[in-house]
């Protein structure tokens, strides 16, 4: 369906992300945020404050981030569309309740800015360590979709994209930004209402006494529900049947968390975004996301200056990873290297779908500010020239 | 309400579900008409269930319903009493 | 001719026997509960139960409501979101003494600060029951739980107090025996526009009763009847409890308060004026 127009701010402005985070989550029709503040991530929540009175959305600032993502559920389960913010350390408190959201199967969107860690860190400064915890932070077996934006155009965009996946996979979506990408302002171009798709909640068509919460044949999505129609439904964080009761069994267990992680791995082809640059012929790819992406294109464009081939995938979603594709690049690509702010987060993963087929090169950096180009281009010829002495190893032998 | 017209019979009726009671013992404790007791026998799980042992006491003031852990036990009026 | 119970149709039936021990009161609680909510005059669709965790918790799970069965301490913040994208609802909150004052304390004292529209159900049996009977902040001192072997040192606190202090507009405390006034109390909560408190006083004695040699649930209930004194609009610094000690019961605090989205109406309305469209929950 189309976007609400109540909350579309259409026309071309210079917005920082954080702005840009804010009117995305607007045009997605987002209604009920609840937040805390924390630096870096505190503009998005100033501007939502200030827009939603108008738009009739719903803005309350918590006491603390673990209020605040089980509010932005009960506002779910109330019939909004409903977002937190924060940064690292608010993310780690807010573990809990991904898993609820995930057990729950309540569509909501976390938005992530990271910044350096661990524990306080550099609280102003970029860095891009939570992509592990966002993926694997609660406890338990579930999966979650995870984007990255590089830019303020994407903040807006991939906003509207979170809420999406998060309505179509029932599942919590986060949105990873960082530091330099809120704080960067740029054009971005916010289009008519009508030319914004916007995926609707999908409530059950079923008779009250009819409904239950969690049946669904395998590979179905259950369409939800909300309070206040009659359904007198019953959800729990405890292991459940399709009734919404709790099952303390193994069996139903299995069936219920099965389906938890199944609905994101096996429609991961229809989730997986992800940009890529020459990679068709490339020797050397660089993986990368977020900020990195930024600085990673320049040494790419240096590299391929000395004549190197060197394509770029770019991590739009990061979670799902997209392992077919670059399982796929391995038969022909020579090395990968991936640049990340952090001491390797993605670069594990991407050693794991890789299996040695490939070489893999990480560049690492703790964070507080962003890779130099040269650092990455040094690394992108390293790799070259390891991966062709390797090569020609193997011819010997 | 006046009392020169009751048809026979009492007030009110205790309706009992023995498969659900855990044999606390507040119904007993609380009717105010001292209608219940504990029976001799037992449920399925073990526990002792009430039985009326005085039921022409019953006033159906559902004393026992309110105070019973386990709705295992409710007082009504009897149709019968004509007011 | 075959009677049905007039609570059935409130609670899960095909949920029953529920997993409560013989003597414990939250059954009780939750008759009371239901008497308040049949006589509250709102449609009962529109009533919404949230709980946390604990032998408390479980209550959710056994009411034929729209329920939700939360995390541990959070049912308030839940709720918060619940009432205010759709605050035609009314949003009940029952959860127990550890999970609301312990790991839920923060939370209680911020929905009250704020008076959000809610109703806060407090089923205090002194005890973490579900986890094997730990002490939680209300254990007077003296009395034995599993991780105070040698009695309880700490001060606990006094719920009426507490909640009175951080702005509830309606406080009220009653016990398990006390099931009329409990269902009168409950039910003008609900009514009440506001953060209303109740404090339901209940026997757990599988654990609390048994480590403390209270007696079953039984021997307890009696106790409550006899320590038990009302006193309605009793000064809540005087209430707090002592082991063994005397019950001050009563409806302590009645008082009017604009609520959050009262404050958020009025706020809105005079800096937006004739352009602000009233809030009503999300479109």
């Amino acid at each position: 369906m189309k976007a609400d127009p109540k909350g579309v701010l259409t026309g071309a402005h210079f917005l920082d992300g954080y702005h840009a985070c804010c009117e995305g989550a607007l045009s997605a029709g987002c209604r009920f945020v609840a937040g805390y503040p924390i630096t870096p991530s505190t503009e998005v929540v100033e501007r939502i404050a200030a827009r939603f009175p108008s738009v009739g959305g719903m803005f309350i600032q918590m006491e603390d981030e673990i209020a605040s993502s089980i509010a932005i559920q009960g506002a779910v389960w109330g019939g909004a569309k409903a977002m937190t913010v924060t940064s690292g350390p608010g993310l780690s408190l807010m573990m809990e309740h991904i898993g609820l959201a995930a057990m729950l199967e309540t569509p909501c969107v976390f938005v992530d800015v990271q910044r350096s860690g661990p524990s306080t860190g550099l609280p102003t400064m970029p860095a891009q360590g939570d992509m592990m915890q966002a993926r694997w932070g609660s406890h338990g077996d579930y999966e979650i979709i995870a984007l990255c934006p590089n830019s303020p155009q994407e903040c807006y965009d991939l906003t509207i994209e979170a809420f999406n996946l998060a309505e179509e996979y029932r599942v919590p979506v986060m949105m990873m930004m960082d530091e330099c990408v809120g704080h960067m302002t740029e054009k971005v171009i916010i289009p008519k209402a009508e030319e914004i798709e916007v995926t609707p909640r999908r409530y059950t068509t079923q008779k009250p006494g009819k409904y239950l919460p969690y049946q669904a044949k395998r590979n179905e999505i259950p369409p939800m529900v909300k309070a206040g129609e009659g359904y007198r439904f019953h959800v729990t964080g405890l292991t459940h049947d399709e009734r919404g009761y709790p099952a303390m069994n193994a069996e139903a267990h299995d069936h219920c968390v099965r389906r938890l992680v199944e609905k994101i791995r096996n429609n991961a082809r229809r989730i997986i975004r992800i940009e890529e640059t020459d990679t068709a012929d490339a020797e050397v790819v660089v993986v990368s996301y977020g900020i990195t992406s930024r600085v990673a294109g320049k040494a790419i464009q240096m590299a391929r200056a000395e004549g190197l081939k060197v394509g770029h995938l770019r991590l739009i979603t990061a979670w799902p990873f997209p392992e077919r594709r670059l399982r796929t690049l391995a038969a022909h690509v020579k090395a990968f290297v991936l640049p990340e702010l952090n001491f390797g987060q993605m670069f594990f993963e991407l050693q794991r779908v890789i299996e040695g087929k490939a070489a893999c090169y990480p560049v690492a950096h703790a964070g507080g500010t962003v890779h130099e180009p040269e650092v990455i281009y040094q690394r992108i010829m390293y790799a070259a020239r390891h991966s062709r002495m390797r090569e020609k190893k193997e011819v010997a032998r | 309400m006046s009392d020169g017209k009751r048809s026979r019979g009492p007030r009110g009726v205790v309706t009992i579900s023995p498969e659900l009671c855990k044999g606390c013992g507040f119904c007993i404790e609380f009717c105010p008409s001292g209608v219940l007791a504990f029976s001799d026998t037992f449920n399925d799980k073990g526990y002792h269930t009430p039985q009326a042992v005085r039921p022409e006491a019953c006033t159906g003031c559902d004393l026992c319903g309110a105070y019973c852990p386990d709705f295992a036990i409710f007082g009504s009026l009897n149709e019968k009493v004509v007011a | 001719m075959s009677r049905i119970n007039p609570v059935n149709q409130y609670l899960r039936m095909d949920r029953m026997p529920h997993i409560w021990c013989s003597g414990c009161g939250l059954g009780t609680t939750v008759n009371c509960f239901i008497r308040a909510v049949e006589d509250c005059g709102f449609p009962l669709d529109q009533v919404a139960v949230v709980s946390g965790i604990g032998c408390t918790g479980r209550v959710a799970g056994y009411l034929k409501l729209d329920s939700f069965h939360t995390t541990h301490g959070r049912p308030i913040p839940f709720a918060t979101g619940l009432k205010l994208a759709n605050p035609k609802l009314k949003v009940v909150v029952i959860s127990g003494d550890g999970d609301l004052f312990a790991i839920g304390g923060n939370h209680f004292i911020h929905a009250a600060r704020r008076n959000m529209d809610l109703t806060v159900v407090c089923v205090n049996n002194f005890t973490y029951g579900m986890t094997g009977g730990q002490l939680t902040p209300t254990t007077p001192i003296d009395a034995i739980s599993s991780t105070s072997p040698y009695g309880n040192f700490e001060e606990p606190f006094n719920l009426p107090f507490l909640a009175e202090s951080a702005g509830a507009v309606y406080v009220a405390r009653w016990t398990t025996y006390h099931v009329k006034q409990a269902a009168k109390s409950i039910r003008e909560a609900i009514q009440k526009n506001g953060l209303s408190f109740v404090e339901i006083i209940s026997p757990c004695p599988t654990l609390y009763g048994r480590r403390n040699k209270l007696g079953d649930g039984l021997a307890m209930m009696k106790a409550f009847k006899e320590n038990s004194a009302i006193v309605n609009g009793a000064d809540t610094r005087g209430v707090g409890l002592d082991f063994k000690g005397k019950i001050v019961c009563g409806k302590f605090i009645d008082r009017e308060k604009p609520s959050f989205l009262d404050m958020y109406h009025t706020t809105m309305a005079e800096r937006f004026g004739p352009f602000y469209e009233s809030y009503e929950g999300v479109q």
